[in-house]
């Protein structure tokens, strides 16, 4: 009785009320979802306009693989040695028993750390492990170490990942502190209770709790360093040809000489980053199960 | 038992630590060196007496500042009206917030520059001419880039202060005394959101000031290219610029800790 009464009147109210989502959802048209949907449809076209997979089959020819080989590579390597030392990082602030005072200056530390990438961060490992750099010359003057003469070299692949760390494991000991003060005290009382050692305690309780925050945040890490494109740039000035540089380098002269297959290059970027996020935000999912 | 893994604790804090601090020392140093045999600041009064530095810094922190009023307005009213009237819509705005996790800074500018550098049509009809015609109109859309990169921090500031406030009731109490949509908004949720405020705008500013990726294909001059400039062609002029920019980072970051401290703030930028 009283729904007959009622609705008359919600109708127009109703209407009203999704208005105010207007300005934000014809915004999110323009500026995200037409531009993208753009570079997407043209993904599948010729360039005298009729449908084609040859673009995404193009993504099959050399130099386009080994681009995205290179991208993940260093995304990977970043997210796992930068999600590892993030988490032992997060690990001795929280049950390491440091002192209490390292805490709130870390944490400090590492938030200004987590943002600070691109030409200035370039710059900054520049300056400390190029071939002039501070701890470079140290070594090579101080303990005769010529890193450089030892294959390192900053503008290459495992430059490029030491540089990309300094943004990573940040983040992760961000993520990873509150993670692991939700692990419950009564659990590890338990496990005591029964007989297991810390290192059984973390191994058979600890640990696989937090693996899906662990993973998880490891695949946002990984998202992190594969969309990234200044740091890169202004460190390797284009030479390194991750995928995000050679988008770039599309962008700038049509280098593939077909601009639809560079629009699939950026399609590749978004399906990759879209699987990542995915995988991300399952694994937060289960990982809420057990810390709230 | 903790104690006995005290050296463990130590080991992986000290090598953090020192990950943390060996580029910023290296970089500090190296700064002090242009001069040969001494350490001086010549390298930090170069940089500043470059006019193009006034210029380009300008130019972004005006830029940073249009992007934090765009991005306020679109989403302070938005997320208010989620929370308020349409919870049901929450995870569609957030999903669209996220964005830009997914679509990198690369692929969003090869998009906008892709769509508006024609004129944009709906239907045969020309709803836009190409924005990427005049210095103006491409500003202006390297704000609407900015603003989208914005969108997850801003909306995450502006949400978590929601939460901490009864939104509802005090939206009530204020139309029950005669108050207006807009007078509710200015008077009574803005002040309430401060400090969320405060600390989307300030990593918005942290996003966008040196920002190179959008402005460069946008062909503005702004400071993230003109800083990749300066470091094609000079050697510790960058050094000193990456001290400042730090320096800048950190006082953000010191604020934002401030004013959000115990609510669990959000200072995590993406890349």
């Amino acid at each position: 009785m009283a729904t007959t009464v009622q609705n008359p009147p919600r109708r127009p109210r109703l209407t009203w009320t999704w208005l105010g989502l207007v300005p934000f959802f014809l915004f999110a048209i323009l500026f995200i979802f037409l531009p993208s949907a753009s570079l997407f449809i043209d993904s599948f076209r010729t360039l005298d306009g009729g449908f084609t997979f040859a673009n995404i089959a193009g993504l099959f020819q050399p130099p386009i693989p080994e681009s995205y080989w290179l991208s993940i590579r260093v995304s990977a390597m970043t997210a796992v040695g930068g999600g590892l030392l993030g988490f032992f990082m997060a690990y001795a602030l929280t049950v390491g028993n440091l002192p209490r005072w390292l805490r709130p200056v870390t944490l400090t530390f590492a938030g200004v750390a987590s943002n600070f990438a691109g030409v200035p961060l370039a710059f900054a490992f520049i300056s400390t492990l190029g071939r002039t750099g501070f701890v470079t010359v140290i070594l090579r003057d101080l303990f005769g170490w010529n890193i450089y003469g030892a294959g390192f070299n900053l503008y290459s692949f495992i430059g490029l990942s030491v540089t990309y760390m300094y943004f990573q494991f940040p983040l992760m000991l961000l993520i990873m502190i509150p993670a692991i003060e939700g692990l419950k005290r009564d659990w590890r009382e338990a496990a005591e209770n029964l007989g297991a050692s810390t290192f059984q305690y973390w191994w058979r309780v600890g640990l696989p709790i937090l693996m899906p925050s662990l993973l998880g945040t490891m695949l946002l890490l990984f998202g992190n360093a594969f969309g990234a494109y200044a740091t890169a740039y202004a460190l390797t000035g284009g030479t390194l040809n991750l995928i995000t540089i050679q988008i770039g380098a599309q962008m700038r002269g049509d280098v593939l000489r077909n601009p639809n297959l560079g629009y699939a290059m950026a399609l590749g970027m978004v399906v990759i980053m879209a699987v990542t996020i995915l995988g991300y935000s399952w694994l937060q999912r289960i990982s809420e199960r057990w810390l709230k | 038992m903790a104690r006995r893994v005290s050296w463990f604790a130590w080991f992986w804090y000290v090598l953090g630590a020192l990950y943390f601090i060996i580029p910023l020392w290296g970089t500090f140093v190296f700064s002090l060196q242009k001069e040969r045999g001494t350490f001086s600041l010549a390298a930090y009064q170069s940089a500043f007496a470059d006019p193009k530095f006034a210029e380009t810094f300008l130019y972004s922190n005006v830029m940073a500042v249009l992007t934090i009023i765009f991005s306020l307005l679109l989403v302070v009213p938005t997320a208010y009206w989620v929370h308020l009237r349409v919870p049901r819509m929450r995870p569609v705005v957030e999903f669209i917030t996220l964005m830009p996790f997914v679509i990198p800074a690369i692929v969003l500018v090869f998009g906008l520059i892709k769509t508006f550098s024609r004129p944009l049509t709906i239907l045969g009809v020309t709803v836009l001419p190409p924005l990427t015609n005049s210095s103006l109109s491409t500003d202006f859309l390297l704000v609407a880039g900015y603003v989208v990169l914005s969108l997850p921090y801003m909306y995450r500031a502006v949400d978590n202060g929601l939460r901490a406030m009864d939104v509802g009731t005090l939206t009530e109490a204020a139309q029950s005394l005669g108050a207006g949509w807009g007078t509710i908004l200015w008077r009574i949720i803005l002040p309430n959101l401060r400090s969320a405020l405060l600390s989307g705008a300030l990593l918005t500013f942290a996003i966008v000031v040196g920002e190179l990726t959008i402005a460069t294909f946008l062909g503005r001059p702004a400071f993230g290219p003109y800083l990749a400039l300066i470091g094609n062609h000079k050697v510790y002029e960058p050094a000193a610029l990456a001290i400042v920019s730090f320096g800048l980072t950190w006082l953000a970051m010191g604020i934002i800790d401030r004013v959000t401290r115990g609510q669990g703030g959000t200072t995590t930028g993406a890349h």
